[in-house]
């Protein structure tokens, strides 16, 4: 496709798609779409999706978004899966549960593999925000997988977060990692008619009152039951609640700044080492490195500062 | 570059037989795929919405209910017709050889029936994607 850029700004949705694939890919394309678009980027207000799966973050998002619909909202939904470190595929399996809004002319769903980004998001996820956002929708969702390191990155990504949790989970919440509770702006117990909802949302109030530190946003505790659609109406006010908070005492400004500066960096760093990996792998050099080592010749401390002091040359 | 190929696995229509579909998916996501898999009764409109958003390589149809003549060549209309000139559209499930030259005049690359390898179907993709 021609002007990729171009045609994204005139409200194109293949164009998007496409543009999003640039990013993706990594084509030689993927720079100047993103230069293009940054001047019209900042306006989409960036809600972030995190918890164990099984959660239910899927059909709650779905939940979400058709009530941003009814309020008269644009919707943008990145969906992220885990990709196999052993084949590098995956399964995106997220739009099953958000079948009906495939036809909505105001939601673009595309869905990403995290593809070996150790935190799971990456600077593509960014940069596939920013090509929503400049494509002019008003609301874009980034639901991700939350095991481990990866729910720290999407508070870079988003300026609400939630974290999505479902009863049954007893003694485990102490076994969550300490980032989950530090990141949630709104904690979601969804399936709430299970078993242990009371109970987790008492754990819940526990440990967020041995936070100590005064913060002045207690993050609220919502309950809800995605698939009855019961208290979405309640998240989406929360939303707005949090926003407006955030707006109103300069947060919104530090968190986008503090975004900004994480994708630079983000981006610097996956310039930087694609390059030094083209540099050494494509040419082989690297399987006589790995020979060298595994014999002891050398280490690979040494080769990597040799490796380095020849590139900055 | 990070290319990956993408594929949209999806079951239009009413069959609520969804093994093949999944057995398939699984398996291209070990061949390094990323598979979009959306699940049961999807209509050619809501494949073809997808297969664009997406930006799918290929789009893979599993239908064992017999709506095959009707169906797919319907979701090859609307995935052309959104622009997708390149993507390869195939097909499996249980679908009679005499019906197979029909689909591939309407524009079903390829159809897989019962009893293929999954590797064959992993090759054919990997040798005729754009």
């Amino acid at each position: 496709m021609e002007n990729i850029a171009e045609e994204v700004l005139k409200g194109n949705r293949f164009a998007l798609s496409k543009a999003i694939t640039a990013i993706e890919n990594e084509y030689d394309n993927a720079t100047e779409i993103m230069q293009k678009l940054y001047p019209h980027t900042g306006h989409a207000y960036v809600l972030g999706v995190t918890g164990p799966p099984g959660a239910g973050k899927s059909t709650l998002t779905d939940k979400l978004a058709k009530e941003y619909r009814k309020r008269g909202k644009t919707v943008g939904i990145i969906a992220i899966d885990p990709t196999s470190p052993f084949s590098g595929g995956a399964i995106l399996g997220d739009r099953i549960r958000m079948n009906e809004l495939t036809l909505d002319p105001g939601v673009f769903i595309r869905s990403m593999g995290t593809r070996g980004s150790l935190g799971g998001l990456s600077h593509k996820t960014a940069d596939a925000v920013k090509a929503m956002d400049a494509f002019g929708v008003d609301v874009i969702f980034v639901e991700t997988v939350g095991v481990g390191q990866s729910e720290v990155d999407i508070v870079k990504a988003a300026d609400t977060t939630m974290v999505v949790l479902i009863p049954g989970m007893g003694d485990d919440i102490q076994a969550i990692k300490a980032g989950i509770l530090e990141i949630g702006d709104i904690f979601t117990i969804n399936k709430a008619d299970h078993d242990g909802a009371d109970k987790l949302a008492t754990e819940l109030n526990m440990m967020l009152d041995l936070d100590g530190e005064t913060k002045d946003w207690r993050p609220p505790i919502l309950k809800a039951i995605a698939n009855q659609n019961i208290g979405i109406k309640e998240v989406v006010d929360t939303f707005h609640k949090h926003h407006d908070h955030i707006e109103g005492n300069g947060q919104l400004t530090v968190r986008r700044t503090e975004r900004a500066k994480n994708e630079m960096l983000d981006l610097l760093d996956a310039r930087i080492g694609a390059y030094v990996r083209h540099n050494i792998v494509d040419n082989g050099k690297l399987d006589e490195y790995v020979q060298d080592i595994k014999a002891r010749k050398t280490d690979p401390y040494t080769v990597v500062n040799s490796v380095l002091q020849d590139m900055l040359k | 570059m990070d290319k990956r190929i993408k594929v949209l696995v999806a079951k239009p229509g009413l069959d609520g037989h969804d093994r093949g579909a999944k057995v398939v998916a699984r398996a291209l996501r070990d061949a390094g795929f990323e598979v979009v898999y959306t699940g049961l009764r999807q209509t050619p409109e809501q494949i073809a919405e997808a297969a664009m958003q997406e930006d799918v390589d290929v789009v893979a149809m599993s239908l064992l209910s017999g709506a095959h003549p009707h169906l797919f060549p319907k979701v090859v209309e609307l995935v052309r017709g959104k622009g997708m000139k390149d993507a390869l559209i195939i097909g499996g499930g249980v679908i009679p050889e005499t019906d197979i030259p029909a689909l591939k005049e309407a524009g079903v690359a390829e159809v897989f029936t019962p009893g293929t390898p999954t590797t064959k179907v992993v090759d054919y993709i990997k040798a005729n994607v754009k």
